[in-house]
This record gives structure tokens, C-alpha cells and sequence, in this order.
């Protein structure tokens, strides 16, 4: 059911590119990463020591999140959060995380 | 409708105006108009959906009513009690929030016409809405411990909700002399931040163990088993053995009444005369939930998971500590993660779509000392008309790790705290 495709990325990134004010409409990546930003900070821009993740390469994101899956990287918390998701939701929130500026341009 | 209101929707629109004036895209128009969405509850809950509302839809016209000038976190004040860090670091104003385009009144929700689709002022407004969310936090069930008022509380303070309370408790840590018992008093659950009291226990403990290390610290404890207990019962033993007694329920810890005047807590079989009571009482949703019926007579409020609206009133949303959220602990991280699926399931509404379920995190960060720290992290999913807890095992960080990552968990705490309070007042 929830089959991540590449047009549902490619459109899911250009959502988030167009504007804030598209993100209305958010997409499933955005959704799933507003539970994250708790810790990560508002858009992935993390302000503290926990990693920024907006601006990540998208592989780089997907690869880490696995690793903390597989139990390839041990993290504090990671390994424990990650257990819930699965791999089409990570598929998504690297996609959406890599898809946000680095920069703040919302408040 | 008042003049008073008229005015504040023209500000209202012409901040929201000016906040996306900037951004020089398009959005999407609103067919609808402007939708209304008034938030009742300035913390963790109310603030972060309004901010979210915002964020994502600059059209909204989105009113937070919030008696209170400045917010003060309960998240970190253990912190202040403790004295590693000040009752300022832990305060916020409204001035961000504001000028994000929320329009922000400081005043107290006295009434919610669900018919009208109303919320009346205690300074007399009334406040008309489309969408009503209710997030007032919990208030004390006075009485519940015989003795234990709002008068008492001046001088056994509960410190439950921080700000004047928290100031009062820590004066008294900061006067007792060195040798001199503090005691610690939980309730029974459901209440507010679930390891809250023992994280307090800790932190009273490192200051005292610094500055006065003749002292006590005793928890009178209305429960058998508490959260993360393997945990701080290391943590005590590493840092501070011996300073922290712990009475359970099954000993007739729970306290059953207190008398100011003598400065006796006193469980079913035993009276204590400590140097500070700090008397943490029974909990429910704050009065404008009860007095609108969203409680039922629960004392907490049922609501849609998939929405969080109420299920007595289908307009009208509750999130945050006077929620019945399933399997989430009442903390400020689960109120602004709550705050968020709420935000977007009010979105939905307002574009004419169907709300998609959320995926629910919690993760709550417990300090024992300034350098030690340890956590629970959970994520939930909905099922059916509840949230439930999707993996039951290893939640908690493991036992017998060393200082070094404790010291870790202690910085993520720190950028936890610094991102979340960013989302809300930055």
C-alpha cells in the first residue's frame, strides 16, 4: 500500500521546493518527519549537538538509517526508534530530508 | 461579536498577510476563505500546533489564548531545582510566537459553546472559531491528599507546574539547613511526565550531596514500580548512595494527608516531619476540558486518534496532558508530536482531504546529574480508536553503561530541549 515510487518522490521534492506555502499538501516523507524534528530540529535543521538532517545526501540519510536498523551503527536511541518504521518510510524520510535546505527559510 | 474581536481579526489577517508577503510563491488559495482556528493552552501542545497551523498554511487565521505572559517548561525545571541551571533559561515569551503571525491573547478560556462554535474570555471577549483546539495542560485535584490545598501549596509546594512554584520549592532547598530531610511525594497515575518525580529526586540529591551532604531524600511514593527504575536506581547508587529512600506503595508509601501547620506528611501508618515537602498531587485535565464536558467524568479527555479530535465533540480537538492518548505518556514531547498529527489532520480538514494516521514518537530525556543522562524512546502507531505502543521491549537505554555515554544522552538532552523550544518560541 504504501509503495513509494520515484514520480512520488521526484514529487514529493518538487512539492517541497515550490514554496511553503505548497506544503499544505504535505507528502508522506514530510509527515512522517514531523515526529523526528522534535529532536532533530524544525526541518532537520537541528540547532544542537543531534544531527542536522536537512540538506543530507539521500543515500548517505538512507544508508545511516539502515545501518541504525541493521544494528550496523549503534546510536543512543536510534537503533530503538528505528524498529517501528519500515523501509519504505525511511525510503521516505530520506528522501524528505535531503529534499529541505539547509538554510531556514520558513519560522 | 465585540469590537475588541473585530479588531483583533484585522490585526490577525494583516500579520498573516505580512508573513507571506516574504516568501514572493504562491500558495494555494482557500476556496474556503480563512479558516479559524483558535487554541486554547500556550504549552507544549497548544503552541506547537499553532506554530505548526502556521507553517504550513500562512491563511489560517490562528488565535492562541494563553493566560500566562511567559511560558515556563517542566521539561529541564528539575533542572533549576537542582540548581544547575536558572528559572530564565527555562522561560519563554510569546514575542516569536506573535510575530509569526498568531494572534496571541492573554487571557483565561472561561467557556466553549460547541454549538456557537465559541470561547468566551474571563475579561469578557468572546472568540468565534472553526476549528477549536484544547490544550490546557492538567490542574491539581485539590483535596485529594487531606490538607492539600492551593494554600498549602505556598508552603509545601508541588512544583508540578513550573514557574512560581518551582522558584518557591528551590528558595526552600537553598534554605534548609545541611541535615535536613526533603521529602518528595507522587501521586498515583495517570500524571504528568512519569519520570518526572524521580528525576527530581535525583537532581535535588546532586544538590544536596554538593552543598549540604548531611541531608536526606526521601520519596513517599504512591507507586509500586516506577518509570525508567532500573535506571535511576543505578544512577543513585553511582552518584549519590545512600542520600535517596524510597518508601513504595506496597510499605504505605502513598501520602494521605498533610498539615501545614506542624509541616507533617503523613502516609496511612507513618508521620514525617521533613525540612521541604514537596507534595506532587493528583491530576486531571485543566478546567476549561471539564467544564466543557470533553472529560465525561474521566478527568481526562477521549479523543480520535487519527485526529485527536474529542469524541464527545467532534469540532472541538484536545491534545497534550489532558488527552486519553492511548499508550503515550503525558510529556511535553508526545503534546508536540500530537500537536503535529493534529496540525495536519486540521489541514486536511480545511483543504477538503481525509486525514492519513501519524507516527507517533516519545522520547523523553531524564537528567540524574548535570553530566548524567538516560532515556526512553518510543514510537506508536494507531489502532483502531487508540494509540498503541508498537514495540513493548528495549525502550529504555540499557543498564551498566559507562559515564562517557551518559554524558552523550546529557548533550542530546540539552539539543532536544534547544530544537523543541526553537519549534515553539524560536
Amino acid at each position: 500500500m504504501r509503495m513509494i515510487s520515484t514520480v512520488l518522490l521526484a514529487g514529493l521534492t518538487l512539492g517541497l521546493l515550490a514554496g511553503p506555502g505548497l506544503a499544505a499538501d504535505n507528502g508522506d516523507g514530510a509527515r512522517l518527519a514531523n515526529a523526528c524534528t522534535s529532536c532533530h530540529g524544525l526541518e532537520g535543521r537541528s540547532l544542537g549537538v543531534t544531527p542536522v538532517l536537512a540538506g543530507q545526501a539521500e543515500e548517505d540519510l538512507l544508508a545511516k538509517l539502515k545501518a541504525f536498523k541493521d544494528g550496523t551503527v549503534e546510536g543512543t536511541i536510534m537503533n530503538r526508534l528505528i524498529r517501528g518504521y519500515t523501509d519504505e518510510e525511511l525510503a521516505a524520510l530520506a528522501a524528505y530530508f535531503s529534499s529541505v535546505t539547509p538554510e531556514a527559510v520558513t519560522q | 461579536m465585540t469590537l475588541k474581536l473585530s479588531r483583533r481579526q484585522f490585526v490577525s489577517g494583516a500579520s498573516a498577510g505580512l508573513l507571506a508577503a516574504p516568501f514572493a510563491l504562491p500558495h494555494l488559495a482557500r476556496a474556503q476563505g480563512a479558516a479559524k482556528v483558535v487554541v486554547i493552552g500556550g504549552g507544549f501542545g497548544g503552541t506547537s500546533l499553532a506554530r505548526h497551523l502556521k507553517r504550513h498554511n500562512p491563511d489560517i487565521a490562528v488565535t492562541l489564548i494563553e493566560k500566562d505572559q511567559t511560558f515556563s517548561t517542566c521539561p529541564f525545571s528539575n533542572g533549576v531545582l537542582g540548581g544547575l541551571w536558572k528559572m530564565s533559561d527555562i522561560t519563554f515569551t510569546y514575542d516569536k510566537v506573535k510575530a509569526a503571525g498568531i494572534d496571541v491573547i492573554h487571557d483565561l478560556a472561561s467557556a466553549i459553546d460547541p454549538d456557537k462554535k465559541t470561547v468566551s474570555l474571563k475579561g469578557g471577549d468572546t472568540v468565534s472559531y472553526d476549528y477549536l483546539v484544547v490544550s490546557p495542560g492538567i490542574q491539581f485535584v485539590w483535596g485529594a491528599i487531606e490538607g492539600y490545598d492551593e494554600a498549602a501549596a505556598q508552603i509545601m509546594p508541588h512544583a508540578w507546574q513550573a514557574g512560581p512554584q518551582t522558584e518557591l520549592l528551590r528558595s526552600q532547598l537553598e534554605a534548609m539547613e545541611d541535615g535536613g530531610t526533603v521529602v518528595i511525594a507522587t501521586p498515583q497515575p495517570p500524571f504528568r511526565c512519569p519520570p518526572g518525580p524521580y528525576e527530581r529526586a535525583s537532581l535535588i540529591a546532586n544538590y544536596l550531596h554538593q552543598e549540604k551532604p548531611k541531608s536526606k531524600l526521601l520519596i513517599l511514593d504512591a507507586q509500586e514500580n516506577f518509570s525508567k527504575q532500573p535506571q535511576f536506581e543505578e544512577a543513585w547508587e553511582r552518584l549519590y548512595p545512600g542520600l535517596i529512600e524510597r518508601v513504595p506503595a506496597s510499605e504505605s508509601g502513598q501520602v494521605m494527608n498533610v498539615d501545614t501547620a506542624t509541616m507533617t506528611v503523613s502516609t496511612a501508618f507513618d508521620d514525617y516531619t521533613p525540612a521541604v515537602a514537596n507534595i506532587i498531587p493528583p491530576q486531571r485535565a485543566g478546567q476549561i476540558a471539564i467544564d466543557a464536558g470533553l472529560d465525561e467524568g474521566k478527568g481526562f479527555c477521549s479523543i480520535d486518534p487519527l485526529t485527536f479530535e474529542s469524541t464527545v465533540h467532534r469540532s472541538i480537538y484536545v491534545l497534550g496532558d489532558a488527552s486519553l492518548a492511548g499508550a503515550m505518556p503525558k510529556s511535553g514531547f508526545s503534546a508536540n508530536n500530537q500537536a503535529k498529527a493534529c496540525g495536519e489532520a486540521i489541514l486536511a480538514a480545511i483543504a477538503g482531504r481525509e486525514a492519513t494516521a501519524a507516527r507517533l514518537l516519545n522520547v523523553c530525556y531524564s537528567f540524574a546529574s548535570a553530566d548524567y543522562a538516560f532515556d526512553v524512546a518510543d514510537i506508536f502507531s494507531v489502532e483502531g480508536d487508540t494509540i498503541k505502543l508498537d514495540i513493548d521491549e528495549g525502550r529504555v537505554m540499557a543498564v551498566g553503561l559507562s559515564d562517557e555515554i551518559h554524558k552523550q544522552e546529557a548533550g542530546y538532552a540539552h539539543s532536544w530541549y534547544q530544537n523543541i523550544t526553537a519549534e515553539m518560541f524560536g
